[in-house]
């Protein structure tokens, strides 16, 4: 009786999924031999040609040429005792349908043959990610990413974990360190995920897809509140934080504030000044026709007084030079000013302000707040400053302890103006009045010196007309 | 190829010339004297098995039944003609494609076949046949071998002058392991022990697709140099020299006067394995000059001309052939799922608790699939 064999596509690698059938040299009617090449096909690995395991007479070739068939389908059908007693001719197999249903790709399945009745073999579908990476290149000995074997189907029950350390009835999830971190970090239960990888493995994608399918799920910090306030990010899985990657102005502003802190050692002063005359002199620059092209504010008298205080102490204006063990003095100043913008906190600075007359420095200022506003700063305009101000005074706040911007060796924070009860002229009054605080660096700056130039700062916001004096 | 490299021609003993026809050699024809015509027509027939099985495993890879095979395609003559000069009392420590020295010492092929369809990691008892199995991690093996070496020589089975009792070792690698730090560390030790081993490279001219002039500025033969081993560069598609040169060396093991260097140049004229396609690098002239050098092609010729290849043998050689894979292609469709208990046998000599533990637990893991129980 004629007796049927089929032939399933062999992983001719190591962890093949798939290959492509590139020409038949046998075709239906003929009669073949043991070990007769019979097909070429084309692996991510190289053109290998296929011995037919069987002798017989070629009854079907499942798939065309130029298909591509999944390791464990069937491609051919021999007839191994054709000169048997006639029998019902097998049920042909359409091609589209044999590589559809791979079958088991154990290597016993191979010359098992292929009875209607037979158990329908466990297939397991290739994850999706293993489309794309099935027919890439693979080195030999390393095999592909995901795997193609079919899994063996469990049993129903328990098994109870070697060590105890797992709950019954649960096999260990199989994951890799990192993905086992990631999944931690997340607050991801990796026995809740259903692996994609090979053997049942836990995958990094798994985990992310995870935590995709839960950002959504309540950040519920007050009862009622399931609106994310966080644009970006990742929630974690039990909805109770978000974590951000840090990017861009945040990563910069760190690690700036990091090597700054850690290496200049900070000494910060304060000062205490009655302004009243400072704020005076705005108000009628406010109403001068030469300054009506301008905004003017105290923060640009204090620029000024600044500038001035430098003049006069210019070994404030300098920078240490760790490598080359010197001292950098400039003799240029470009003014830093500290400012908040959509896009985090950035300190641009006005080049060669020592040069500018009051005007000019008002139109810098402004030009400046106006771009760092709309974030259109440029990394020149942050490059190169020498000093900088700190307007925490726009906050409302009195003053702070700020930390040096990298390179420089002072910083003058600015606090706010506000009326206060005041000594002046042997009575008390309402007089405007605010702190300045002034940090530098304690390697090329003492205390003295700071002082001096704190001291001369204030000198000039309490009486502007000294100005003239210095200038 | 540069002149004086690893793939160069230069200081190989050879004593029969590629078109089969015998050339004298003063130092190595004294260790062909005591070859009979039935000696080398043994040798033929031997390297005739090994290759027609080396076939049918790599057909049997193709169909699915193995995960991979590992051809010794072309260096029949250096496995074949060293195998036997082996004695009862020596020692091989194979890497993984010596199946023409596990046919010389006795191991049933089809055994081997076991790991390449990863069912064990060995089938046959090393001790029975005193070879050791087959490993996988490149170049580890040299210092098992040489370790081995120096215990036969405290055991007192060396320089006896017994030839019941001396016996040596015979490490088998190629030319991509000696750029491993382990095989430079057996020389070391062999040679300052004076370990009674001989080093088998055979240079088969790649380490999967890298040519030997990536692992060896010189011949890899000059190695033993540098270490004070005496070495030799033979041709090892020659299987009588192959033969002579190797049984030199195991009596210069043997007699306590210490290492041997054995530098066969051969050529892997398959892949390295199923899953390597040689011809990404390497060229259909390359292969088709070696092929005109292919070891069996040249004793057949030489058996031939000397009128000792009777077509009887011939005859009688191809059926044993032939029943051998086909006896393979059955064996290896019969075999069903490895009995996976038996990994835990052999990792103590005495009962171990943890293993006792990881056994039962191991069992307990395969009856919960669903297809235990299911005859396959």
């Amino acid at each position: 009786m004629p007796s049927f064999q089929r032939f399933n596509l062999p992983d001719a690698g190591e962890g093949l999924t798939e290959a492509d059938i590139v020409t038949w040299s046998v075709a239906v009617g003929d009669t073949v031999e043991v070990n007769q090449p019979i097909v070429e096909i084309e692996t991510a690995k190289s053109l290998v040609e296929l011995p037919s395991p069987y002798s017989g007479v070629v009854t079907q070739l499942l798939v065309a040429e130029g298909d591509t068939v999944e390791v464990g389908a069937p491609i051919l059908e021999v007839d191994v005792d054709p000169d048997g007693e006639p029998a019902a001719p097998s049920e042909p197999v359409q091609v589209a349908d044999a590589v559809a249903e791979p079958a088991a790709a154990s290597p016993s399945a191979v010359a098992a043959p292929v009875a209607p009745s037979q158990a329908t073999p466990v297939p397991e579908p290739a994850p999706a990610s293993a489309e794309s990476e099935g027919s890439g290149a693979v080195l030999v000995g390393y095999g592909v990413k995901a795997g193609n074997a079919t899994r063996r189907e469990r049993r129903e029950g328990s098994l109870d974990p070697i060590g105890g350390a797992e709950a019954a009835g649960q096999y260990p999830v199989l994951a890799k360190p990192p993905v086992r971190k990631l999944a931690k970090e997340l607050g991801v239960d990796l026995t809740t995920i259903t692996p994609s990888g090979p053997g049942g493995l836990v995958t990094r994608e798994d985990v992310e897809q995870q935590v995709k399918a839960t950002a959504a799920q309540t950040l519920a910090t007050y009862p009622e509140d399931d609106q994310p306030w966080l644009a970006s990010g990742t929630t974690t899985r039990d909805g109770r934080s978000t974590r951000v990657p840090v990017k861009s102005v945040r990563k910069r502003t760190a690690e700036a504030m990091v090597q700054s802190a850690f290496t200049a050692p900070h000494v910060t002063e304060f000062l205490t000044v009655d302004v009243t005359e400072t704020m005076n002199l705005v108000a009628r620059l406010k109403q001068d026709r030469d300054f009506a092209d301008v905004r003017v504010t105290p923060l640009l008298i204090v620029a000024k007084a600044l500038l001035l205080a430098v003049r006069r102490h210019p070994e404030v204006n300098a920078a240490w030079d760790e490598q080359a063990q010197e001292i950098v003095y400039k003799h240029y100043v470009n003014l830093g000013i500290a400012a908040s913008t959509p896009r985090g906190l950035v300190v641009p600075n006005i080049k060669d302000a020592h040069r500018l007359p009051l005007h000019a420095l008002a139109l810098e200022l402004q030009d400046l707040t106006a771009e760092a506003r709309n974030g259109s700063t440029s990394p020149r305009a942050m490059s190169d400053g020498t000093i900088t101000i700190t307007n925490v005074g726009a906050l409302g706040i009195d003053t702070g302890t700020p930390i040096l911007n990298p390179g420089e060796a002072a910083i003058l924070a600015f606090g706010s103006i506000r009326q206060q009860p005041w000594v002046h002229e042997g009575e008390i009054a309402v007089r405007w009045v605010t702190q300045l605080a002034l940090s530098f660096d304690h390697r090329l700056v003492d205390g003295e010196l700071g002082a001096r130039v704190l001291a001369d700062v204030g000198r000039v916001m309490n009486d502007p007309s000294q100005g003239l004096v210095w200038a | 190829m540069t002149a004086g490299g690893p793939l160069s021609t230069e200081g190989l003993v050879q004593l029969l010339t590629p078109a089969g026809e015998r050339i004298g050699h003063e130092q190595f024809d004294p260790h062909t004297a005591h070859l009979t015509p039935d000696d080398l027509r043994a040798f033929w027939r031997d390297m005739t098995l090994t290759r027609a099985f080396d076939m049918e495993a790599t057909s049997l890879q193709r169909q699915g039944e193995l995960g991979l095979w590992v051809q010794s395609w072309g260096q029949e003559g250096a496995q074949i003609g060293s195998g036997h000069a082996l004695n009862g009392q020596d020692w091989v420590f194979p890497s993984y494609r010596e199946h023409g020295v596990a046919l010389t010492r006795e191991v049933d092929l089809v055994e081997v076949l076991r790991i390449f369809r990863g069912l064990q990691h060995g089938a046959w008892d090393p001790a029975d046949h005193r070879f050791h199995l087959y490993t996988l991690v490149i170049g580890s093996h040299a210092l098992h071998a040489t370790g081995y070496a120096m215990g036969m020589a405290k055991d007192g089975m060396v320089a006896t002058g017994d030839p019941e009792r001396d016996g040596a070792v015979v490490a088998y690698f190629g030319d991509g392991a000696t750029s491993q730090g382990d095989v430079a560390e057996a020389l070391t030790f062999a040679s300052v022990y004076d370990a009674p081993i001989v080093f088998f490279v055979q240079n088969n001219q790649y380490a999967i697709s890298e040519q030997a002039t990536r692992q060896s500025r010189v011949p890899i033969a000059d190695r033993g140099k540098g270490v004070g081993i005496p070495s030799v560069r033979v041709d090892g598609n020659d299987v009588l020299a192959s033969h002579a040169v190797t049984r030199w060396a195991l009596e210069h093991a043997r007699s306590g006067a210490g290492p041997v260097l054995i530098e066969a140049f051969t050529y892997r004229r398959g892949a390295h394995t199923t899953s390597d396609d040689p011809t990404r690098y390497r060229s259909k002239a390359e292969e088709q000059l070696w092929a005109e050098r292919d070891p069996i092609a040249r004793l057949e010729a030489y058996l031939t001309a000397a009128g000792e290849l009777s077509d009887d043998y011939r005859t009688g050689v191809d059926a044993e052939a032939k029943a051998l894979c086909e006896r393979t292609r059955a064996t290896v469709r019969g075999w069903t799922r490895a009995d996976t208990r038996g990994m835990f046998d052999h990792v103590y000599a005495e009962p171990h608790a943890l293993v006792d533990a990881e056994r039962s637990w191991f069992e307990r893991y395969e009856r919960s699939f669903a297809d235990t129980e299911v005859p396959r």
